[in-house]
């Protein structure tokens, strides 16, 4: 009896418990462990993550691979609706989400919704604009965007290595609305992007953006923001950014449930974490890069301190000065890639 | 005899069905998807030239391809000049003893990471770097030099990797010279640099040659450094066709864009093939 108690005992625990994991492709954001390890901790759901970056990326990622090996998608808020028309979200329970508690600019359920149903909730936001060394250049010029090109700070700027908001930046810049942004209207930003390259010593990716910043390399950088500069603010508090007089462009990621996952449950789970105040909190100070939550309700959770580098109180005028990322269709998101070669091949 | 030809073919079957598998059949699917269009978001398959068209049409998608030549060219260029001396110094004069560890001391960022090595370049060739400290501080520049973030930082970064794999081709091939040649040539009454410039030199063609073909190929087909060091001011090819995958999504225009730097190698290959000898090093 001794021997079948001590048999039956060795076989349930040889037996791997069937722990639940859920596959997301995402931004370097939700990489840090200090935002997934709490989840895990109070529900048992492991999250893998795959960073990715650029939507044309990620919809590739996911045609190339097999049904339901993705759960949850990160994705440009103004893309959500090129991955409903793809079928690829899942449509999310609207009595799940928090969305009354949200910045109401950044709802956004127009972009985040289709025929009355929600496919993507609104997680994380901020601005593309300019970001400086304060003792380096005259933060008076950083209110014009016309001072990035008037010769005074040649060779000082380093542009963000991202076409969408560095064209929604020269569209704002030279008096076109994102919203009027199209393929025909695309050629009128071609002039101002070269001149701003030629004005420019660089063009980089988020790590090289801080790095050049942080170590002098340039003065200035076009397309950053707090999700560029709060990193580095405990180490260097004279790195600033403005929105300048024309405006600046506003992001916003959605996080969305694929159609094709096998763990909905689980997604939707996570989901709402990340929606959730303290998922909110976390989210907006990850390790890799800050941004604002959509979730209002985030503020309780945030100390003054993180609140103050977020600019919380700016919040309202930011919101009304700056206009959302442009949407593309691919049409247009083929000629911003196209036109965004030739301005890095320009001399 | 027909026993031995059978026996040849069994041996050589594993390398031929590695060569059919890993690289025949990949690179034939490559170049059927470079003729593969994208419509929207769709790959759609079929017979059309017009990625091709677009590479000779497309300034900015050509130029990738000169930039690309330009660098390779200027690194090989460079990297010979450096390593023919460093291979002669370690294979003539360094005592016989101790040429394995000055190879080994030539191999050493070898050991490193590629990416971790093109990083700490930043660190050197950068704006308050090591070089420009160096130079502001000894009174010879006023204003730093633009080292990175450009071309320049490019081809220093290459230079790096390439002159070690060029002095071992060349110290390889210098160590197979019987010393007797040159002794004959002194005593025909050849000066140092005749005998240099009509035996030694062209004995070491091969080593010269093969090395300098590998650079090239190696060279052409990096991503990273000009990426790392490049500062985004100018695209390779690979950096234009890892846009193509990465963010437009548009694998048969990448196809066909590897399609041409493969064409650009076989031609690398068929004007360097005379010399070619991989079996001497």
């Amino acid at each position: 009896m001794r021997l079948l108690a001590t048999s039956a005992l060795a076989l349930f625990a040889a037996t791997p418990v069937m722990a639940q994991e859920i596959n997301a492709l995402v931004w370097c954001d939700h990489t840090d462990p200090a935002l997934l390890e709490p989840f895990t901790a109070a529900t048992g759901i492991t999250v893998n993550v795959k960073e990715y970056e650029g939507t044309a990326a990620g919809l590739a990622i996911l045609e190339q691979s097999q049904p339901g090996d993705w759960d949850v998608m990160v994705i440009d808020g103004v893309d959500v609706g090129r991955a409903v028309d793809a079928g690829l979200l899942a449509e999310l329970p609207a009595d799940a989400l928090p969305t009354a508690d949200f910045f109401p600019e950044v709802v956004m359920a127009e972009q985040n919704g289709r025929d009355g149903k929600i496919y993507a909730v609104t997680e994380k936001f901020g601005y593309n604009t300019i970001a400086f060394d304060k003792t380096k250049v005259d933060p008076a010029d950083m209110e014009d965007w016309a001072a990035l090109t008037s010769g005074k700070y040649d060779g000082r700027i380093m542009i963000y290595d991202y076409y969408v908001p560095i064209m929604g930046l020269a569209a704002v810049g030279n008096g076109l609305a994102t919203a009027d942004l199209t393929v025909e209207t695309l050629a009128s930003l071609k002039d101002p992007l070269l001149a701003l390259k030629a004005a420019a010593a660089q063009v980089g990716d988020v790590v090289s953006s801080q790095t050049a910043l942080a170590t002098g390399e340039v003065d200035i950088i076009v397309g950053g923001g707090e999700w560029l500069t709060a990193v580095l603010m405990a180490d260097n508090p004279n790195l600033d950014w403005t929105i300048p007089k024309q405006g600046a462009v506003r992001w916003a990621q959605s996080i969305a449930v694929l159609q094709a996952s096998a763990n909905k449950d689980a997604a939707l789970q996570f989901v709402q974490y990340i929606v959730s105040p303290e998922g909110q909190a976390r989210l907006a100070t990850s390790s890799c890069y800050w941004g604002m939550p959509a979730n209002t309700k985030a503020g309780d959770v945030l100390t003054p301190e993180q609140k103050a580098v977020l600019r919380w109180d700016n919040q309202p005028e930011y919101l009304s000065r700056a206009q959302l990322y442009p949407v593309a269709d691919a049409a247009l998101d083929t000629a911003m890639q196209d036109l965004w070669t030739t301005v890095l091949q320009a001399e | 005899m027909k026993g031995e030809r059978r026996l040849a073919s069994l041996m050589l079957a594993p390398a031929v069905l590695w060569v059919l598998v890993f690289f025949v059949l990949p690179f034939a699917g490559m170049v059927a998807l470079s003729f593969a269009r994208l419509q929207g978001r769709t790959v759609e398959q079929g017979f059309y030239a017009e990625n091709y068209a677009r590479f000779w049409s497309d300034p900015a998608i050509f130029k990738g391809l000169i930039v690309s030549l330009e660098i390779t060219a200027t690194v090989t260029i460079i990297s010979l000049l450096l390593a023919y001396p460093l291979a002669w110094i370690i294979a003539m004069r360094v005592p016989e003893r101790w040429q394995r560890l000055a190879l080994l001391l030539a191999v050493l960022p070898f050991w490193t990471s590629y990416v971790v090595r093109s990083y700490s370049w930043l660190l050197v060739l950068g704006q308050k770097g090591v070089i420009n400290n160096a130079l502001i501080g000894a009174g010879l520049i006023a204003e730093p030099l633009t080292l990175s973030a450009s071309r320049t930082g490019t081809v220093i970064g290459f230079v790096h990797f390439f002159v070690m794999l060029l002095t071992l081709t060349i110290y390889a091939n210098l160590r197979q010279l019987p010393p007797n040649y040159a002794r004959a040539a002194a005593d025909l009454g050849a000066s140092r640099w005749q005998t240099f410039a009509h035996v030694i030199l062209p004995l070491t063609l091969p080593g010269i040659i093969t090395g300098a073909f590998l650079t090239f190929v190696l060279c052409i087909g990096d991503y990273i450094t000009p990426q790392i060091l490049g500062g985004g001011n100018e695209l390779t090819l690979p950096q234009i066709i890892m846009m193509q995958m990465g963010r437009q999504g548009n694998f048969p225009m990448a196809a066909a864009l590897s399609v041409v730097l493969m064409g650009t190698v076989i031609l690398a290959y068929l004007a360097c093939a005379r010399w070619l000898r991989l079996d001497r090093i």
